[in-house]
């Protein structure tokens, strides 16, 4: 067990260590990304350049820009923005984690819980029309892109039917704190909620129902039935268990995408000052040291998911446990 | 006690209606065992499907009539059939290896049925599943009910199975080749185990096979199917002693012999057993038959008092 923690350990200091190289390398190996150019701005004099290009260190050797950006990243922590200079990165980036979690961990509840009923119940109507509804409406959540869906969302909740009964409820765009107030944050949450789970509802259905069906025809669930169970306990109990095992790899890389700043579109479109929409400010202005940091925390937090969903695993299937 | 009257079983499929089963007609008597033998498609698997009614295909229509002990099973409600099914009448599988389900420990698959059928505690259904795995000869039951699938041998799973389908006493046992993916030496261990405990819950069996060793070691009573028909119907020594339809007689001959001479090609039977949608318009058996003749473009029908053979050679046409 130990072993595994650790070797698991290793796996993610590997990756990120990877990571970091590849995303340092891509920056300064993009064409005409001269980061003194960006910096001092257009029509900047060649001394102008020259001083900014000393001052961000650019003119030590790469190897030596990487670890002093790691060791500002892990040990000092006091890595500052290239482009507002000041402007510290890693609590800018903490900051960002409880929006992105409180948005993704709530859809990826929604998504999980309806996933499985509509699964359950297309599998056991298979063919028959709840089936068929389900899984046109499973297309359709699908089908509908995020950014879209989202506006459509706003559109209805915050201006036409924004003083109507139904919606009056719904607060301004933008996060608020739980810590502040746990109303606030959960009325504010419901409909971007909503609008990322739908997706993935649909997405998650189709596939469990494709699993449980196949389970079903396995030879298990004949001995199932020869026992005399029932149809819905043999769904529920013997079918559904095994089939969650391909939902929930699925599940920890979602997941792990998400939080590590997926969740892009939909931030946007709330106004969420989450992880994704720091990443994407940061790439417009080409800020590194954001871009990494937040490239760093994604990737940590794919690892951190990968190793749950192994967790999973051995809940879910004792063939797992010795290997 | 199990009593079959011209059972039909068809299917609709993409290329027509296929008959699996065409009047099949057989009875089980208390404390017996029946085998069935046939060809892989002859349709011994599907019939005893029937009876435990587990064909749930859509497309498949079952006609006929099916009686345990008095109770019509075909167009039964399909919760009182639930209730005899695992309780009253059992089933095993061929293959052990997939017939459990892999994520639930053996003792609680046992328990599961055992707490189905009667009113008992979970601890007092694991406390008979610990028995019935000591009854199937399972070493250290105590500690079996605790493990996975995948953690026993498959010699060791279809014991269990076995455990799991005595677990409510039943009175009739279906067994569908549960020997076949064994190897020898387990083989002949379920063999002796099915007979001892067929004497000891004097249950009647029917045990399913395409091998005639294992029903010249088991069977009271034989029955020879060939493409959905019963083509010969006897107690076991008649059967081999005495075969009536070429068919049964085809099949005793591809038994290689134990003494004299070795043989130098092992006997076959020539052709392929005709497919569902192409089933020849009189006896199935006639193109691959040594002894046809003209009468046999018409369907022999299973004549014979106590021998019954559907063989025009043996029974000539009336008239």
């Amino acid at each position: 067990m130990i072993y595994a923690i650790l070797r698991r350990f290793g796996q993610m200091l590997f990756v990120l260590v990877g990571i970091s190289v590849m995303v340092f390398a891509i920056f300064f190996a993009t064409p005409g990304s001269d980061p003194a150019a960006r910096i001092a701005g257009r029509n900047a004099s060649p001394e102008v350049l020259e001083a900014v290009r000393k001052s961000f260190g650019f003119d030590q050797p790469f190897y030596m820009q990487y670890l002093l950006m790691m060791k500002r990243i892990f040990i000092t922590g006091d890595l500052t923005s290239f482009v507002n200079r000041g402007w510290k990165v890693v609590p800018a980036v903490i900051d960002t984690l409880p929006v992105t979690l409180s948005l993704v961990v709530g859809a990826a509840i929604l998504w999980v819980v309806f996933a499985i009923i509509i699964g359950v119940v297309a599998a056991a109507t298979r063919g028959r029309w709840p089936d068929k509804l389900l899984m046109v409406l499973g297309l359709i959540g699908i089908s509908m892109p995020v950014f879209w869906l989202g506006s459509v969302a706003n559109l209805i909740t915050q201006s036409r039917f924004k003083d109507t009964w139904m919606f009056s409820w719904v607060p301004p765009l933008g996060y608020v704190n739980f810590t502040e107030s746990p109303k606030g944050w959960f009325l504010a949450l419901v409909i971007p909620w909503i609008t990322l789970a739908i997706l993935y509802i649909g997405l998650y259905g189709r596939v469990l129902r494709a699993n449980l069906i196949e389970a079903m025809q396995e030879d298990y669930v004949r001995t199932a039935r020869a026992k005399g169970l029932s149809e819905t306990r043999i769904l529920l109990k013997h079918a559904l268990r095994t089939s969650l095992i391909s939902f929930v790899t699925l599940f920890g890389l979602d997941f792990g995408a998400l939080v590590g700043g997926s969740a892009l579109l939909t931030e946007v479109v709330f106004n969420l000052h989450g992880i994704g929409k720091l990443t994407y400010d940061a790439l417009l202005s080409l800020d590194l040291p954001i871009i990494m940091t937040t490239v760093l925390y994604a990737s940590f937090f794919v690892v951190i998911a990968n190793a749950l969903v192994d967790v999973a695993y051995i809940f879910l299937d004792p063939r797992v446990r010795e290997s | 006690m199990l009593s079959v009257r011209d059972l039909c079983v068809s299917f609709r499929t993409e290329q027509g209606e296929a008959l699996a089963i065409d009047h099949v007609s057989f009875d089980v008597e208390e404390g017996e065992i029946l085998g069935v033998v046939g060809e892989s498609g002859s349709g011994k698997t599907v019939s005893l499907l029937a009876v435990m009614g587990l064909i749930n295909d859509p497309n498949a229509t079952i006609s006929g009539s099916i009686k345990l002990r008095g109770r019509e099973l075909v167009g039964m409600r399909p919760s009182a059939l639930r209730k005899l099914r695992g309780g009253d009448m059992a089933m095993i599988f061929q293959d052990p290896m997939t017939a459990l389900t892999p994520v639930y420990t053996i003792g609680e698959q046992i328990a599961e049925q055992i707490t189905t059928h009667q009113k008992i505690s979970k601890r007092g259904a694991l406390d008979r599943a610990i028995q019935l795995l000591a009854e199937v000869n399972i070493p250290k039951p105590e500690d079996a009910i605790h493990r996975f699938p995948h953690q026993l041998s498959g010699g060791m799973r279809q014991r269990a199975v076995i455990a799991m389908a005595l677990s409510n006493n039943p009175s009739l046992l279906i067994a569908d080749e549960p020997t076949t993916a064994l190897d020898c030496t387990v083989q002949a261990q379920i063999l002796d185990l099915v007979r001892r405990l067929q004497r000891e819950h004097k249950a009647a069996v029917v045990f399913i096979t395409h091998a005639m060793g294992v029903i010249s070691e088991l069977a009271d009573r034989v029955m020879v199917m060939y493409s959905g028909r019963i083509v010969e119907h006897a107690t076991k020594t008649e059967i081999f002693r005495n075969p009536q339809h070429p068919y049964t007689k085809a099949l005793l001959e591809t038994i290689p012999p134990l003494t004299g001479e070795k043989p130098k090609r092992l006997k076959v039977i020539p052709g392929a057993p005709p497919s569902l949608f192409l089933r020849p318009p009189g006896c199935a058996f006639a193109p691959r038959c040594a002894y046809r003749f003209e009468p046999c473009i018409r369907v022999p029908s299973l004549e014979g008092d106590r021998h019954q053979a559907a063989c025009f050679k043996v029974h000539p046409p009336h008239g």
